[in-house]
């Protein structure tokens, strides 16, 4: 069964000038895990906020849990769980408080409610935290208490939109380890991410999504497999890059991508070996001399690269989440 | 029932803040302290009013006055601040009525209020403020000071969440606010002002607060009173219909902006 449906959805700002989704599919089977990769403004959060009845869009349909959003946003709200881009609790309040006011605000009843953020606490390692202001806690920690906030009712299906980004790296293992948990627990997750090897990690389905659009979708092995299997990588001298780009793009027959710092060329290809030796052999009579050369197995950054045009190395802003 | 539980959830939350931080509460009753203490002693010596008992009696509902006009301030920047921290976004996918989020924080903000006037009630008696008027009308005229900065406190939720940042909000309101509390009778007879600024400041919701609050407390000087003007002559009928206005106009414009804010 699908458990969130999204079809058609257009929502353009500013009077229409910037089309932020433009006819997005998207649909997320039952207690499994989808993950929408894109580069900044390439509509992910747009996207979660239409589902998570935040937002209307402009037209298109949508439905989570066989509940329609925009009809009935207050059913669709009482089973589903969000965690933003920003840990959305109130710092000045303690981890506690915060817990047991949005479980009141679930209907939990205050009882219930103290024993409901106790249990999350404990399963979310924040117990001995509990009682100090989340302004004194660091950036993992906010982004946990923010998940345990969004699960307080077990929702049918979870929405967390770039859970990851900002931490550090040992505040993203952190966080893959209780995003991965939760995922042996049968939920319905759809996450949205900008790192390619965070949706390799987590999820079983990836939606790759680029100018309001899904333009691939599949497994991570799939997609891999659609980009052509290998990839082709030649590192070569500074004066030589154009001519080898060009090489490499024929043989390919895909835009060669560059790593300028590395000075490093790659590209993917189909036939393995036999391409290899075609690059080589164009570069010797070019007269150019590889330094490395070697055949890799494609990631999905060359999946992005080869479905978009251009990586999906974005610059963020890692704001330095406030101590 | 369950909206009810909602609204009482979020202002305990207001509560619950403000126990933590009580900076807030200490800030919020410094600068109406110090307001009292200057005109009291620095120029209250020089404005002769006539007035038994002396201007520090007149001078008591001005400044009531303008703490509970500041409410909007209060209100604004305290709206600005969740939506800068995404807290808006949670509160709004949670299956709660959409409107609590929004009268939980003006009810939050009243009960600030009452604590507020109790402070400057305490502080204007030791600084020889007696009204007159026996309990009922005290109590009464405290209750018009309340009424008045919840009013105040819509207008707060559409500025909060029509600005882009938190600081913006801090000057609009200031902007809003500290002309419409000086352009009045609050401190200075009225009489003294120049003629077009005279009109602005008789029926400047202020003013007519500022006499109704003095009418209240048992006052009879009521400065720059024009005699025979509506609003001088009838100030709690012209305060309660501004009251009135302001919250028939400003709580659907808040609502409607709550609800649509992310477009």
């Amino acid at each position: 069964m699908k458990t969130v449906i999204a079809e058609n959805l257009v929502k353009t700002y500013d009077k229409g000038k910037v089309r932020a989704l433009d006819g997005l599919n998207l649909d997320v089977e039952e207690g499994t895990v989808l993950s929408v990769l894109g580069p900044n403004g390439a509509g992910k959060t747009t996207v979660v906020r239409i589902l998570t009845t935040l937002l209307r869009a402009d037209s298109g349909n949508a439905q989570v849990a066989g509940i329609d959003v925009v009809n009935n946003p207050e059913k669709v709200r009482e089973v589903i769980g969000l965690s933003g881009q920003y840990a959305a609790v109130d710092e000045i309040l303690t981890g506690y408080d915060n817990l047991v006011m949005f479980g009141e605000l679930y209907h939990l009843g205050k009882k219930q409610a103290v024993v409901r953020a106790n249990e999350l606490l404990e399963r979310f390692s924040l117990t001995e935290a509990a009682k100090r202001p989340i302004k004194t806690y660091s950036g993992g920690m906010r982004r946990r208490l923010d998940l345990a906030a969004s699960l307080i009712v077990k929702p049918k299906v979870l929405f967390l939109d770039e859970p990851t980004t900002g931490l550090d790296p040992r505040g993203r293992q952190e966080m893959w380890g209780v995003i991965q948990e939760l995922v042996k627990g049968g939920v319905t997750l759809l996450l949205t991410t900008q790192y390619l090897e965070e949706a390799d990690q987590l999820a079983d389905d990836i939606a790759v999504i680029d100018t309001g659009k899904v333009i691939a979708r599949g497994t991570s092995d799939a997609l891999k497999k659609q980009v052509g299997g290998e990839r082709l990588e030649v590192v070569v001298e500074q004066q030589h890059i154009a001519k080898t780009m060009e090489i490499v793009s024929a043989v390919s027959g895909h835009t060669a991508g560059l790593d300028e710092g590395l000075r490093l060329i790659t590209a993917p290809v189909s036939t393995g070996s036999v391409a290899l030796f075609e690059v080589l052999k164009s570069l010797d009579s070019a007269g150019i001399h590889a330094l490395d050369v070697g055949l890799k197995r494609p990631s999905l950054d060359d999946v992005f690269l080869a479905l978009t045009g251009h990586t999906a190395e974005v610059k963020v802003e890692e704001k330095e989440v406030k101590k | 029932m369950r909206a009810l539980n909602d609204i009482y959830i979020i202002t305990r939350r207001q509560l619950l803040l403000l126990s933590r931080v009580p900076e807030v509460l200490i800030f919020s009753t410094i600068q109406p302290v110090m307001f009292v203490l200057l005109f009291r002693y620095v120029f209250g010596g020089s404005i002769d009013t006539g007035q038994p008992g002396g201007y520090v009696q007149l001078l008591m509902p001005g400044i009531f006055v303008q703490t509970v006009a500041f409410t909007l301030a209060g209100t604004a920047s305290g709206l600005a601040e969740d939506m800068k921290k995404g807290l808006i976004d949670r509160f709004r996918s949670l299956p709660i009525s959409q409107s609590a989020l929004v009268i939980g924080r003006t009810l939050g903000d009243s009960l600030l209020n009452i604590v507020v006037l109790a402070v400057m009630g305490i502080a204007g008696y030791v600084v020889g403020w007696r009204p007159s008027s026996g309990i009922g009308n005290i109590a009464l005229g405290f209750l018009f000071l309340l009424f008045f900065g919840y009013a105040l406190s819509w207008v707060g939720v559409l500025v909060g969440l029509s600005a882009s940042d938190a600081r913006v909000v801090q000057n609009v309101s200031f902007i809003v606010t500290f002309p419409l509390t000086f352009l009045s009778n609050a401190f200075a007879p009225t009489t003294g002002m120049p003629r077009a600024l005279q009109y602005f400041a008789e029926w400047n919701p202020v003013s007519t607060m500022v006499a109704a609050c003095r009418e209240l407390f048992g006052l009879e000087n009521q400065f720059g009173a024009t005699a025979g003007s509506f609003p001088s002559e009838h100030p709690l009928v012209t305060s309660l219909f501004y009251m009135v206005v302001i919250m028939v106009i400003f709580i659907p414009l808040s609502l409607r902006k709550y609800r649509n804010y992310a477009e």
